[in-house]
């Protein structure tokens, strides 16, 4: 027999795997060939993509386009760049992804391990949120907003990106505590450990894949988000918006190295989490499946 | 009034009374096991002593104290879970410390008492490992060890050698047993094994469908069972109920039972008030030793009663044969010596035991006490 074992579900011969690596490499190409196109044309000169092939590499290497898409592009009427909304950006994004991963957390928590009368209701109605679209909301959520003192701000992106994100993370956490056994809880229970003690000590150590899960999943969405951002973000604007504001400014040349660049920056940090936790992702998606 | 009284404690679910009236006193130091079927309230009577189920009525007293509505923390129980519930991200030390210190005692103490029971267990040597490294019996020795730690007025016990194989079930009961001749706790334990419950307790409370059937020490329980449900769960194999009349000969009551072939049998009754019992039915209960060869029978009882039947089926189990025969339409099973010479269809001569044999009344199934 032979030394070597595969993990593999269906067992294969030499040549349906080649055709197999073949049609994967296909896809692999496909998708990453518009990632090839933004990556080489943010580095030539303009003149360069007016006057010749997209898909050429570029014959004079530069960074220009980095620099004017992170400091001095004109978005909107200052020239200030991208950065400033990178900025308002990373400060929505990190208190909105940290309070409703916590909440989430702690709803899971309850929900499953201190069960009251009426809690699958309450779950049903929280998980129901999920499925409302965002246009729905914007004109109430503008008044509230307004009312609260808290439109055109940061705080106000934070506060609707926690309420929207608050109904995934609740099924995140719920469904993977409804796998932890309760013999757990009870046990710290009987120890002397209180509320918050038994969700620190206990519960929290081992929920590691779906904080992950839960981070992930928020970020790209909040990151990504360019209606609230648009509609609510008033001054702070996030760089989604901002670089709407960027490339579809109808005054001028249209500089496509620059706004290659800054497209590009704004889709790093979920790729940059992506690249990190991404295997911890689908780790944590299949949690509580597969026993063992 | 015991260490742990248990008064008049009732269970319900919304309309459905799932425990009912129950009452023990248990005294300290006593081991007193809850053994039941499954459904039959055991391990809610236990987590209502721990306090992690409330009580619909009665009271529930540690020590003279009603602890009713005292958080579990507060009672001073520790309890073994039926699947150890240890802390998975703590190593074994900081499982069975986690107690002490959330009950703010100083790390210094907690030390002392790690180390003095981890030895007690021979885990010393596990302190530093995650639950997840350790083995199964290694597991359950971590929390007993927690539960030692605490130094508790009362231990629970919840099925905790359900998930073991089944030699080290039996090393593991004698394990807890020595332990408590040791330490002289008080323990209450559940289990839906009868052989546990009478190997380890002081006293049985056996239950069913949210009653106590019988409360008694491992003897009164096997010996004299109060009604049906305590003869034929109690005892492996279990209890032969025979369906008799009794019959009275010479003015003494007799148990009229029929054999293989429909021909009457009278086994002599050493209960006297059997009497007014005559001519009436009754179901007839003996356990499997009870019938043996005449040379096994038990030399010190006063009335050992012969009986001529069939064989029907032998099962040799190495240390004793059972021999399956027929007794008034129904399969009764002989528990013999391993080298009694037995064969199926061969006509024996069986030794019945008649003091040990207990009657029920058919109607009410409780045993018609002397």
């Amino acid at each position: 027999m032979s030394a070597v074992t595969q993990d593999t579900a269906v067992r294969t011969g030499r040549i349906t795997r080649t055709f197999i690596y073949v049609v994967l490499l296909v896809f692999a190409l496909f998708y990453l060939l518009p990632f090839f196109v933004m990556v080489v044309n943010s580095v030539k000169p303009l003149s360069e993509i007016t006057g010749g092939n997209m898909m050429a590499l570029p014959q004079v290497w530069t960074l220009e386009p980095w620099r004017q898409a992170w400091s001095t592009a004109q978005v909107g009427v200052e020239p200030t760049g991208l950065r400033p909304y990178f900025m308002n950006s990373v400060m929505m994004v990190v208190p909105a992804v940290a309070i409703s991963t916590v909440v989430g957390a702690l709803n899971g928590y309850v929900l499953t391990k201190w069960r009251f009368r009426g809690d699958s209701i309450l779950f049903g109605l929280m998980l129901f949120s999920c499925f409302i679209p965002f246009q729905i909301v914007l004109i109430p959520m503008a008044r509230l907003l307004g009312l609260m003192g808290l439109a055109g701000s940061v705080p106000g992106l934070i506060l609707v990106h926690v309420v929207y994100g608050i109904g995934f993370t609740t099924l995140y956490f719920r469904n993977y505590y409804a796998a932890f056994p309760t013999e757990l809880v009870r046990a710290a229970m009987i120890d002397g450990a209180g509320f918050f003690q038994i969700f620190w000590r206990i519960m929290l150590p081992v929920s590691g894949p779906i904080i992950v899960v839960s981070v992930i999943w928020q970020f790209t969405n909040i990151w990504n988000d360019f209606l609230f951002g648009v509609s609510f973000g008033g001054t702070s604007q996030p760089m989604t918006a901002a670089l709407n504001n960027l490339v579809n400014s109808s005054t001028g040349v249209k500089e496509y190295n620059v706004h290659f660049a800054g497209a590009i920056l704004a889709a790093l940090p979920t790729l940059i989490v992506y690249i990190v936790a991404g295997r911890y992702f689908v780790r944590g998606l299949m949690a509580g499946s597969v026993k063992g | 009034m015991g260490f742990l009284d248990i008064r008049n404690v009732t269970k319900s679910y919304g309309a459905v009374e799932v425990l009912h009236r129950v009452d023990i006193a248990v005294e300290e130091g006593e081991f007193l096991v809850l053994v039941g079927p499954s459904g039959c309230g055991k391990s809610t009577l236990l987590n209502m002593i721990a306090g992690l189920e409330g009580i619909t009525s009665g009271d529930i007293a540690i020590k003279g104290r009603v602890i009713n509505n005292v958080h579990p923390s507060k009672r001073n129980i520790a309890m073994v879970f039926q699947s150890y519930a240890l802390y998975p991200n703590m190593t074994v030390g900081q499982n069975m410390t986690f107690g002490l210190e959330m009950h703010g005692v100083p790390k210094l103490e907690r030390e002392k008492a790690l180390a003095e029971v981890s030895k007690l267990l021979q885990i010393d040597h596990l302190l530093d490992r995650k639950p997840g490294q350790l083995s199964g019996g290694q597991r359950q020795r971590v929390a007993m060890g927690r539960a030692l730690v605490r130094d508790p007025d009362v231990f629970l016990f919840d099925e905790p050698l359900s998930n073991l194989d089944a030699k080290l079930r039996v090393d593991m009961r004698t394990e807890i047993k020595k332990l408590h001749q040791k330490l002289k706790t008080t323990i209450v334990y559940v289990t839906h094994d009868q052989i546990e419950a009478m190997t380890l307790s002081t006293r049985i409370a056996v239950m069913n469908k949210g009653y106590v059937q019988q409360l008694g020490t491992p003897k009164e329980i096997y010996d004299t069972p109060s009604n049906l449900f305590v003869a034929t769960f109690m005892g492996s194999p279990a209890m032969n109920i025979i369906p008799a009349k009794v019959a009275m000969v010479n003015g003494v009551p007799h148990a009229e039972v029929m054999d293989a072939d429909g021909k009457p049998c009278h086994l002599r009754f050493d209960q006297a008030n059997l009497a007014d019992w005559a001519g009436k039915e009754i179901l007839l209960g003996i356990r499997p030793e009870v019938i043996t060869d005449p040379e096994g029978a038990d030399r010190a009882s006063r009335n050992i009663q012969s009986l001529r039947n069939r064989v029907t089926v032998t099962e040799p189990a190495g240390s004793d044969t059972f021999v399956t025969m027929t007794l008034s339409g129904k399969d009764a099973i002989a528990r013999m010596r391993a080298d009694a010479t037995v064969a199926p269809g061969q006509v024996f001569d069986f030794a019945v035991n008649m003091e040990k044999a207990v009657a029920f009344d058919p109607k009410t199934e409780e045993r018609i006490r002397p």
